[in-house]
């Protein structure tokens, strides 16, 4: 028993070693083309399955981000002022909404290819940038950047730019607005509400 | 900071300068509150927006999105795509990105010729990646780096300064003096190149919908995002983090 424990222990910590040792650029690639992969696969997916979307990045893409930093960077400088219990709060709230709005992205998915940039890090960096590119027939190509943090379990992304877009930052002044008007109570009931909008009705079948 | 020394080496003489100063006041344009005076004007040209496209622009876009196939919308997107590389070698050249300018030129000339009128990328394909600039960004990089937001019926968010940009890169489309004979051709044209743009952007919709607290300021936000990365050509300065 104490030996199959020391095994078990042992291999653990082999494995998260293992993930700690992932090149940025490696593991954006890895992720992003072992999701593509089942996506391209998934007829429910393409024809647009929420449900199944969300599954999957919740399993694929999840365990690399560091959402608590993902929120202090959308809420800003209000961050500070938010008591730990708050911030849980914000940031369980703020995940279940940026997750669904990526899955979303995944289930309009037609044939686009990434391309990755040409990457370089200094042996010492704890944040870096990965750059790819979605490339589809007949449209500009798309920047998607992944900024990565170097924490003690691996590199985690904690922001996430289409376009030059920061998907996290863009929150900013939509949270302000509400952090200025009811509080820090009042910005995590009113993601809290979106969230529960988009519950209700899982299928716009209009936006394709 | 390797993008800002590679962007600064890549510049000369005073486009440099001006871009280096840009560069160095990063974080301070980027801490400014939202630049939006007319935010009543825009809010409400914004919900007329909607409705026009709600009614209108949009099901016919996805009319057309509907019935065009992959190799129609490519070649279509293709052949827009070369006549704006007329204004990139523009721009480029305005900006003093000259390498830039005549890999355009480049691009131009092929796609022209071998790419049958534009209808094929074949400069993509070999390798010349486009360096999309346009009047409103030359006027960033010349000195105008701050401007008021605006959003306009049909045309959608800009700023004042991207809205002469727009003006004088209407003015500079070959488009609008090669057939300026045939009117109604050119307004095909423009027309086609509008339900084509608004096409592409039907995948974006559900997105926006579903993550926007408020709808006016996330796409306000995203399109000044946007414009700044274009500036700075895909590496804008980071945004300060509060937790560092």
């Amino acid at each position: 028993m104490m030996k199959k424990l020391i095994v078990f222990a042992f291999a653990t910590l082999l494995a998260s070693f293992a993930q700690a040792q992932t090149a940025p650029d490696v593991l954006v690639k890895q992720v992003t083309e072992e999701v593509l992969e089942i996506v391209r696969k998934d007829r429910d997916i393409q024809n647009g399955n929420a449900k199944k979307a969300i599954e999957l990045v919740d399993a694929k893409v999840i365990p690399h981000f560091n959402f608590q930093h993902m929120t202090a960077l959308a809420v800003g400088k209000d961050w500070r002022k938010a008591s730990p219990q708050q911030q849980q709060q914000l940031t369980s709230e703020f995940k279940t909404l940026l997750v669904r709005t990526y899955s979303n992205a995944l289930t309009g998915y037609k044939n686009q290819k990434v391309v990755y940039k040409p990457f370089r890090m200094n042996p010492g960096d704890t944040e870096v940038v990965v750059r790819t590119e979605v490339q589809q027939p007949g449209n500009q190509p798309v920047q998607l950047d992944y900024s990565l943090e170097k924490l003690d379990s691996g590199w985690k992304v904690y922001d996430v730019s289409v376009a030059g877009i920061s998907l996290v930052t863009n929150y900013r002044d939509q949270f302000g607005q509400e952090v200025r008007n009811s509080g820090i109570d009042g910005l995590i009931k009113a993601i809290a509400t979106k969230n529960k909008s988009l519950e209700g009705n899982p299928a716009k079948a209009d936006g394709k | 900071m390797t993008g800002e020394t590679m962007m600064r080496k890549r510049r000369a003489g005073l486009t440099g300068l001006i871009a280096g100063a840009l560069m160095l006041s990063g974080p301070a344009f980027a801490q400014q509150p939202v630049n939006d005076p007319f935010e009543g004007f825009n809010r409400a040209m914004f919900a007329v927006n909607e409705g026009l496209d709600t009614v209108a622009v949009k099901p016919i876009a996805q009319a057309y999105d509907f019935v065009t196939p992959l190799p129609v919308r490519a070649g279509v997107g293709d052949f827009f795509g070369n006549i704006l590389d007329v204004r990139n070698v523009l721009n480029n050249t305005l900006q003093g990105k000259l390498s830039d300018a005549g890999i355009d030129l480049g691009r131009l000339l092929i796609n022209s010729t071998i790419g049958i009128f534009g209808l094929f990328d074949v400069a993509s394909e070999l390798g010349l990646q486009r360096h999309d600039e346009d009047f409103g960004q030359t006027l960033a990089v010349w000195g105008w780096e701050n401007s008021s937001f605006m959003f306009w019926p049909l045309v959608g968010p800009r700023t004042v300064r991207d809205t002469g940009g727009l003006i004088v890169d209407i003015y500079t489309d070959p488009t609008w003096y090669t057939l300026n004979k045939s009117v109604a051709t050119r307004n095909s044209l423009a027309a086609l190149r509008f339900v084509d743009v608004r096409a592409s952007l039907l995948p974006s919709d559900k997105v926006v919908d579903e993550a926007a607290l408020d709808k006016y300021a996330y796409v306000r936000d995203a399109y000044l995002q946007r414009r700044r990365n274009q500036i700075f050509d895909g590496s804008p300065p980071r945004l300060e983090d509060v937790l560092d």
